[in-house]
């Protein structure tokens, strides 16, 4: 290998002045690329307890579905609203949130759909209810009650 | 191996090293959400058929296990006011889907296949006659009213499908931490779920609130 010296005496130093302004440069560039889907949630989550969790397998087929009293009861009343995304939603709504949820997914993936309730534990079962029958009527029919590993056992 | 000859060796300033891996890591620390999401999964029947009528329920009525819960929160096991504890209700749940107290055919290629702990045990208090046939064809039925809080009701889904889970998980030999964390995508895995699965349906029926 040493049998072909280079003499050469180039500078070796790779200056590093610029290195900062590098690295900002990437910040910045994922700072504006990436999105932060998170929603705001307007209702209120306090999510009931069991024992018999199991795991969501993929969580790009989720889709979730708040219930709850909203935290801004001067504005919305204090009657459970049900939000998906961003919006409150009337029940009649719900197909068409799943709908459009099911549009996102590969056409393979739309039945496995998982619908994720994230319902508050003061809320009674007549709005649970009516949101699964639009559930059903939607062909989403694999529902996940969230809920929170019950630490006492 | 170059001979003896010293070769200053190219360096790379590594000051702002720290920097990058900083920034990196707040970043990813940022855009992370970790998966915190679980809860018990349920499968929700198919929608009613409008040209069909609805089918006719035709089990007989000691092999469906009714529990009912009102607007007050207050739960009907079998046609009788229930006070006790959802770990009560866990154990009669158990107790009714490993009743064999008429067992068909099929019924009995499940008894044969429990390990003998199982067999034991349902020998002792699972053959009464005026409980479920066997567990192929107990059903257990949840209703609850429009004003039933959720709490409660998933208080009763947990001890249901806690029943159930801990029959899956006896009948393959581990436990029930072991068995809800079973990963479907492995071979052996999967195997033992559909053993311990096959032919003890997870039968809940959730009735529509009136």
């Amino acid at each position: 290998m040493s049998k072909f010296k280079k003499s050469s005496n180039t500078e070796q130093d790779i200056p590093t002045a610029a290195l900062p302004d590098i690295i900002f440069m990437l910040l910045f560039f994922f700072m504006v690329t990436t999105v932060m889907r998170e929603t705001d949630i307007m209702v209120k989550q306090q999510l009931p307890r069991a024992s018999q969790l199991t795991k969501i397998e993929r969580k790009s087929l989720v889709s979730y579905i708040y219930i709850g009293e909203p935290k801004n009861t001067s504005l919305y009343g204090n009657e459970p609203k049900i939000q998906t995304n961003d919006v409150f939603v009337d029940t009649d709504d719900v197909v068409q949130f799943v709908n459009q949820e099911k549009d996102k997914l590969s056409e393979v993936e739309r039945d496995q759909i998982t619908m994720s309730m994230k319902v508050d534990v003061e809320v009674k079962m007549g709005i649970v209810s009516d949101v699964q029958q639009e559930l059903r009527e939607a062909n989403a029919r694999k529902v996940l009650y969230s809920s929170i590993k019950r630490s006492e056992e | 191996m170059p001979r003896g000859k010293k070769r200053p060796l190219p360096e790379v300033s590594s000051g702002s090293m720290a920097d990058i891996a900083f920034l990196l890591l707040i970043f990813f620390l940022v855009t992370t959400t970790i998966a915190n999401d679980k809860g018990i999964a349920m499968l929700l029947p198919p929608k009613p058929d409008p040209n069909e009528p609805p089918p006719e329920v035709n089990k007989n009525d000691k092999n469906i296990f009714k529990i009912l819960a009102n607007s007050s929160d207050q739960l009907l096991v079998e046609d009788e006011p229930y006070k006790k504890s959802m770990d009560e209700l866990k154990k009669e749940v158990k107790e009714f889907v490993l009743n064999f107290g008429d067992p068909t055919e099929e019924g009995i290629q499940v008894y044969n296949s429990l390990p003998s702990s199982m067999k034991a045990s349902v020998n002792r208090f699972g053959k009464r006659p005026d409980s479920s046939d066997d567990p192929t064809e107990c059903v257990v039925s949840f209703k609850a009213a429009r004003g039933t809080s959720y709490e409660l009701y998933i208080d009763v889904l947990d001890a249901i499908n806690a029943a159930y889970n801990e029959i899956y998980a006896e009948r393959v030999g581990i436990t029930v931490e072991e068995w809800l964390a079973l990963d479907k995508d492995d071979d052996i895995q999967k195997d033992m779920y559909n053993r311990a699965r096959s032919n003890i349906p997870r039968a809940i029926s959730i009735a529509e609130p009136d």
